[in-house]
């Protein structure tokens, strides 16, 4: 009963924060100086043609009743078209999340499958080099521009050995797998296709090893420090003197306590991820949402710019609730407040 | 700092004022201990003091103080490194190195305004939300939580592409999205701090909000603020970089790190070099910037070490 009162209570928050934000986001892509309208239009374009653009958009509108017409459509669902292409920002936004959403996740199970592991062998080797090593790797990997390391890796990987594609989210001489969840890695398995499921895995790897590296530096040192918190607790001390092997201490008692506060973190982390992405997908022109924000804000393309933002700060509220909410269900000990 | 001017008031008053200040000298003789204990944190500075050398003094030495301009040397196009041009030369013939070196002073600026802006809006707004309470606090932090619900990129991508690509623009746009993380951090330490009895006294003694605020709740979390501050420059550095990779900061011909990787990466592979060590004088510069914040964090912090 009292997680669901606390479920509804935080929903309830979220609608202050939207609001906000579609202030925020509207303020700052209205404070142009340069000329959108013109610029969608293109060179070529006669003065009523221009007119009539200003018209379609209701840019010719002063700013309060745009914010409010806006705001009225975005509640029937409607969250405006591109001023390039002319689609609607909603269908534009399915389109592109699954591909975001495919690379943020592939990247942050790689960071977990290689972070804890990494943590807790830097927290039982304190102080020595396999630790020495792992503070290292994770400093340098959240020291690395990630756009840079990208670069490098395709001039390496892709352009030199030819061993991985550039870029792009599969190869295009084949047919994409009959689309199901929008995850080509899921897709192509639930056609049963292993070609196209390899040829997804080629084509994500690079993108995801650049997306993840900082998430795992994060991962192992928190990871490190909440492992070495536990050592110091009371059970530990008790389960070794019972002559429990180390083994079983490490793997069953320390991870699991310690892996909770690594969990209150995945939300923040997803955060990161997800800003990446308008590095990660740029580089390896991965069309997902950080590739449309970045055309978007460079055309200055209003609408997909405040559907975005908006879309982007939904969604992550709610994975930071998806984690508090999780947090609370493997720790009992927490309670909602 | 502060011996130095004390120094020049005399040595009586020098004295005084060390027995005055006796337990603070004592910690940051520890403080200085800890920090020397740590290989990591003393590579850390020790980089960033070169680059600091660097950035100032690069514009005196460089090889070709012309070529951080729009200058442009048709014959010495895209040279492989070599004695004359350390780093190469670029798609109109000016040498890399020079650029690289140059671009170490756009960074450093930028990176330390960022941060002196993010800095004064963030502690104050955290100090007041952290020191009031109530309906005050509740306006200050749901509008900070408001900015900390989209990845700052995102904003910072729409800020810079409204107002016009430049780097000052980049610079106000990371400005805008990154106080809201010291106004949480301050806000969090200040509301533990004012239960002090050292605060409760000092109120009873009459003292006013600002002195209260200023002289005895800051100087207990300063420390906090510059750990946070020393590994943000590095990061403030990157996205400032990412933004002028993108296109939306820096603009040619300022020789910048990111706008230089965006130029270098259309003529990969046979150009290797262009995009390559502008690349690695930003790793460097973020890497002392990390080492040096995770080695203070140990002297500030000692029970985050364990």
């Amino acid at each position: 009963m009292q997680l669901r009162y606390y479920i509804v209570r935080r929903l309830l928050l979220f609608i202050p924060v939207l609001f906000g934000l579609s202030i925020i986001t509207f303020t700052v892509s209205h404070i142009v100086p340069g000329d959108p309208v013109g610029l969608a239009a293109g060179p070529g374009a006669t003065p009523q043609e221009i007119e009539q653009l200003q018209h379609d958009y209701g840019t010719d509108k002063p700013l309060p009743e745009q914010y409010l017409t806006y705001m009225s459509n975005l509640l029937h669902g409607d969250m405006g078209r591109s001023m390039t292409s002319r689609h609607k920002v909603l269908d534009d936004l399915a389109s592109f999340f699954p591909a975001t959403l495919e690379l943020v996740l592939v990247s942050m199970v790689l960071a977990i499958a290689v972070g804890i592991p990494l943590g807790m062998v830097s927290a039982v080797y304190r102080d020595r080099w396999p630790d020495q090593f792992s503070r290292i790797f994770a400093l340098s990997s959240i020291s690395f521009p990630r756009f840079w390391l990208a670069i490098v890796l395709q001039l390496i990987f892709a352009m030199t050995l030819g061993w991985m594609p550039v870029g792009g989210r599969f190869d295009v001489r084949q047919t994409l797998p009959r689309t199901v969840t929008g995850l080509l890695l899921v897709d192509s398995l639930l056609a049963g296709s292993l070609t196209d499921f390899l040829t997804a895995a080629k084509h994500i790897i690079m993108p995801a090893i650049c997306q993840s590296l900082t998430v795992i530096a994060f991962t192992t040192r928190l990871l490190r420090s909440d492992v070495l918190e536990t050592l110091q607790k009371d059970f530990v001390r008790m389960a070794r003197s019972s002559g429990i092997p180390e083994r079983v201490i490490l793997f069953k008692y320390v991870l699991k306590n310690s892996m909770i506060a690594t969990i209150s973190t995945l939300g923040f982390l997803f955060g990161f991820a997800l800003g990446g992405t308008v590095l990660i997908e740029s580089v390896f022109d991965w069309p997902g949402i950080g590739l449309y924000a970045l055309k978007s804000a460079v055309t200055l393309d209003f609408q997909p710019i405040m559907g975005i933002t908006l879309f982007v700060g939904l969604l992550f509220s709610i994975v930071n609730l998806a984690t508090d909410v999780v947090y609370g269900m493997v720790d009992p000990r927490i309670r909602y407040g | 700092m502060a011996t130095q001017t004390a120094a020049v008031g005399g040595r009586a008053w020098l004295g005084r004022w060390r027995a005055e200040n006796e337990s603070e000298l004592d910690e940051w003789r520890r403080g200085v201990y800890r920090f020397r204990q740590s290989t990591l944190s003393i590579v850390g500075l020790a980089a960033i003091l070169f680059l600091i050398v660097v950035s100032i003094t690069g514009p005196y030495w460089v090889p070709y103080p012309e070529d951080g301009t729009g200058t442009v040397h048709p014959a010495e196009r895209f040279k492989a490194p070599d004695g004359g041009h350390l780093f190469g030369t670029d798609e109109v013939g000016r040498d890399v190195f020079t650029r690289v070196v140059l671009a170490t002073q756009t960074s450093f600026k930028a990176g330390i305004i960022i941060l002196v802006v993010a800095i004064s809006i963030g502690v104050p707004l955290g100090s007041i939300a952290g020191y009031f309470g109530g309906r005050v606090n509740e306006i200050i932090m749901r509008a900070t939580d408001i900015m900390l619900t989209v990845p700052g990129i995102f904003l910072a991508l729409s800020i810079t592409a409204a107002l016009g690509p430049s780097v000052l623009n980049a610079m106000l746009a990371l400005s805008i999205t990154w106080w809201p993380g010291y106004a949480r951090l301050v806000q969090a330490q200040v509301l533990s701090a004012r239960e002090n009895d050292y605060v409760q006294a000092a109120r009873s003694m009459g003292a006013s909000h600002r002195r209260i605020i200023f002289k005895h709740i800051l100087p207990n979390i300063i420390s906090s603020i510059i750990v946070k501050a020393s590994l943000d420059v590095g990061f403030a550095i990157l996205n400032l970089a990412a933004l002028g990779f993108i296109g939306v900061g820096a603009q040619p011909p300022l020789p910048e790190w990111g706008a230089m990787i965006a130029s270098g990466r259309r003529v990969l592979p046979q150009y290797w070099w262009y995009s390559t060590f502008p690349g690695l004088a930003m790793f460097l510069t973020v890497f002392g910037f990390n080492m040096l914040g995770d080695g203070l964090r140990d002297v500030f912090d000692p029970r985050s070490r364990r």
